[in-house]
């Protein structure tokens, strides 16, 4: 069964401790300089956002079908059957094509690394795997970060913004964007205003590279065969040529002998 | 053969400058890393190395396939003399790429890694092992200029045998890679402006590297004639001119097309950042040079053919810098502008393209003797069997 967190705005206090806890887990520092810190990085995989009163979090979506590990030319990114997308740096040869292709700018970078790798939430892989919830949602006081089954997760939160109307936008942002998301978010506020997408597509984007990739075992016997066929052709003349100095030499020589 | 006296020249002095620069800026890549030599970031993980070196670079280096296959697949013997140099440009090209491309990986020590560790559902790794398999496809079709100079002649005989499959083998290649730096941005239909994003990304670049093999053709053929003294091949650079037009023409109606079906044509016409790069690039790489060929008096004249293929080369470098960086700026909120440092390392690459080439063209038989033409050999395979004598080697 594919875990997944479930984010819901409405009940965050902002407190942070999802920051600290993620950042213990995955041996990063953090104080007060780095709780300050409003974008995510290559030290920091999770960050909460205030708008007003209002806050939202930000971290990998941990795509169902991820851009990154289809991009991934050696598949140091992959798709774990529990849900998380991790990372293994000793595949890695740097080329940067997931942080390109990453449709919520997920993936963040080493830059000031002499051996660099990609940073990211891999939706704590290990903790997963052992049976434990994520870091963020085992540490979080208020239920605002909840791990458990995709499925369930679902399920509750159709049941939140329906009992509730009034205090949830109608979306579950990570239901469909791009083709779905092991984690989803619930908010009272235009996702938007805490800069996430509302134009991504319900496609999963690897489709959209596949469909011309899965072409090529078709398309190079035939090109294969058209280019061989052009030259055969084209070079007609030549064979005939040939073939003609070959009869008059053959000839000649007949000749001669006789 | 006697060593030609080393002069000090102008061009000489420049070139100097740049490698004493690009071995500094070299330096500082390796030494303190990505974030210290480029202007790179999270929201801009790909620059002026991949738009420019790598993009540009095998684009530039497309030439190679399209002249192959014309003069030995298609047989148009005529164009024949100027394979050779433009063999040379591409394999030269490929090798400057893969140089390039080890400073923009982060990890350059496991770019070896595509070849144990594959993702098919990848386009990177698709165009990795279509160049790799290029480059020595291009070391093949290089090697009997080397064989020649050293007088292998059993190696030149092999080598002329199987070369006809490896021509064919190097149109499919280019043909896959070429297309497929287009699809390598297909998965980012919400990053990439709807002028540039389309789904037929990998078509436009395909076209649009053939436009720029004949155009480096010509650009190439032009530098050479007026660098080495030699008689410029016009009647060839003519046929390449019309031909040329043709590429253009259907590059520019499928981009018209394109904009028309996607419903964006509109935005053409509407003031903005991404606006003005896109009629920039129109304006060089279609109308401009387009333009200037359906003149007779510019097509057949060796000025008008040089201007118009120069005018196609910084268009379709314009396409690819848009694509790669004008394209997202404003999708990912940042604008990017290459640090000194990555100008240098490209202008490096630049500098040693032409200098490499003009190296090899001196010591190599890469251009026909003129008029001192020893009677062909029989023909073997469609390849011309000259012994070529580098007449060039003593000025």
């Amino acid at each position: 069964m594919s875990k997944g967190i479930l984010y819901d705005a409405t009940m965050c206090i902002g407190c942070k401790q999802c920051e600290q806890a993620c950042a213990s887990e995955n041996g990063l520092p953090y104080d007060d300089k780095i709780a300050a810190q409003d974008v995510t990085s290559a030290h920091k995989y999770t960050i909460v956002l205030t708008k007003d009163d209002k806050f939202m979090r930000k971290l990998c979506m941990n795509c169902d079908d991820p851009a990154c590990a289809s991009v991934c030319p050696v598949g140091a990114l992959q798709k774990t059957a529990l849900g998380p997308v991790t990372y293994d740096k000793h595949k890695c040869m740097g080329c940067r094509y997931c942080m390109a292709a990453c449709p919520f700018s997920v993936p963040k970078y080493e830059w000031d690394e002499a051996v660099p790798g990609v940073r990211k939430c891999i939706m704590c892989a290990p903790r997963v795997a052992a049976g434990k919830p994520t870091a963020c949602a085992e540490i979080c006081p208020t239920g605002a970060t909840k791990f458990g089954d995709r499925d369930e997760l679902l399920k509750e939160a159709r049941k939140r913004i329906q009992d509730n109307p009034g205090t949830y936008l109608p979306h579950i942002y990570g239901e469909t964007e791009v083709g779905g998301t092991s984690v989803m978010l619930l908010s009272s506020l235009d996702f938007q205003k805490f800069g996430y997408r509302n134009d991504l597509t319900e496609r999963a984007l690897p489709l959209y590279t596949y469909q011309v990739l899965s072409r090529i075992p078709d398309f190079v016997p035939l090109f294969g065969v058209l280019l061989g066929g052009v030259y055969w052709i084209t070079h007609r003349r030549e064979e005939v040529a040939e073939a003609e100095a070959h009869d008059k030499h053959s000839s000649n020589s007949q000749g001669g002998a006789q | 053969m006697t060593v030609p006296k080393f002069r000090f020249t102008f061009w000489k002095a420049v070139f100097l400058a740049i490698m004493a620069a690009g071995v500094y800026c070299t330096y500082l890549r390796f030494a303190r890393g990505l974030g210290a030599s480029t202007n790179l970031s999270d929201q801009f993980p790909w620059g002026l190395w991949i738009g420019f070196d790598v993009m540009c670079g095998v684009m530039l280096a497309a030439g190679g396939f399209t002249l192959t296959a014309a003069v030995h697949l298609f047989n148009i013997q005529r164009w024949h003399s100027i394979v050779r140099p433009t063999i040379l440009t591409a394999f030269m090209g490929y090798l400057l790429v893969c140089a390039a491309l080890m400073y923009d990986l982060g990890l350059p020590w496991n770019i070896w890694h595509p070849i144990i560790m594959r993702n098919p559902h990848s386009v990177m790794f698709e165009v990795a092992y279509c160049v790799m398999l290029y480059t020595a496809v291009l070391a093949l079709e290089f090697s009997p200029i080397v064989f020649e100079h050293f007088k292998w002649h059993k190696a030149l005989l092999v080598v002329r045998r199987v070369m006809m499959v490896f021509v064919i083998l190097g149109v499919i290649l280019s043909t896959l890679h070429q297309s497929s730096l287009g699809t390598l941005y297909l998965i980012m239909p919400n990053k990439l402006h709807p002028f540039w994003y389309s789904p037929l990304l990998p078509v436009f670049f395909y076209i649009s590297a053939i436009a720029v093999g004949l155009a480096m053709i010509i650009f190439e053929s032009s530098m050479s004639s007026k660098h080495f003294g030699r008689e410029l091949e016009l009647s060839i650079l003519k046929d390449l001119g019309r031909v040329l037009v043709v590429v253009l023409a259907i590059y520019g109606i499928l981009r018209f097309e394109d904009l028309y079906h996607r419903g964006v044509l509109g935005m053409v016409f509407v003031s903005g950042y991404e606006q003005r790069f896109f009629l920039l690039e129109m304006f060089l790489s279609v109308i401009a040079p387009l333009g200037l060929l359906l003149i007779p008096k510019v097509r057949n004249n060796a000025q008008g053919l040089y201007l118009a293929a120069v005018l196609t080369l910084l268009g379709f470098v314009t396409n690819r810098l848009n694509v790669t960086i004008t394209g997202s700026e404003n999708a990912v909120g940042a604008r990017y502008t290459p640090k000194w440092t990555e100008v240098v390392i490209t202008a490096m690459f630049v500098a040693l393209g032409f200098a490499i080439f003009g190296f090899v063209a001196r010591y190599l038989p890469i251009f026909p003797e003129e008029k001192a033409s020893v009677p062909a050999l029989p023909r073997l395979q469609g390849v011309r069997a000259e012994v070529a004598v580098p007449v060039h080697a003593g000025d």
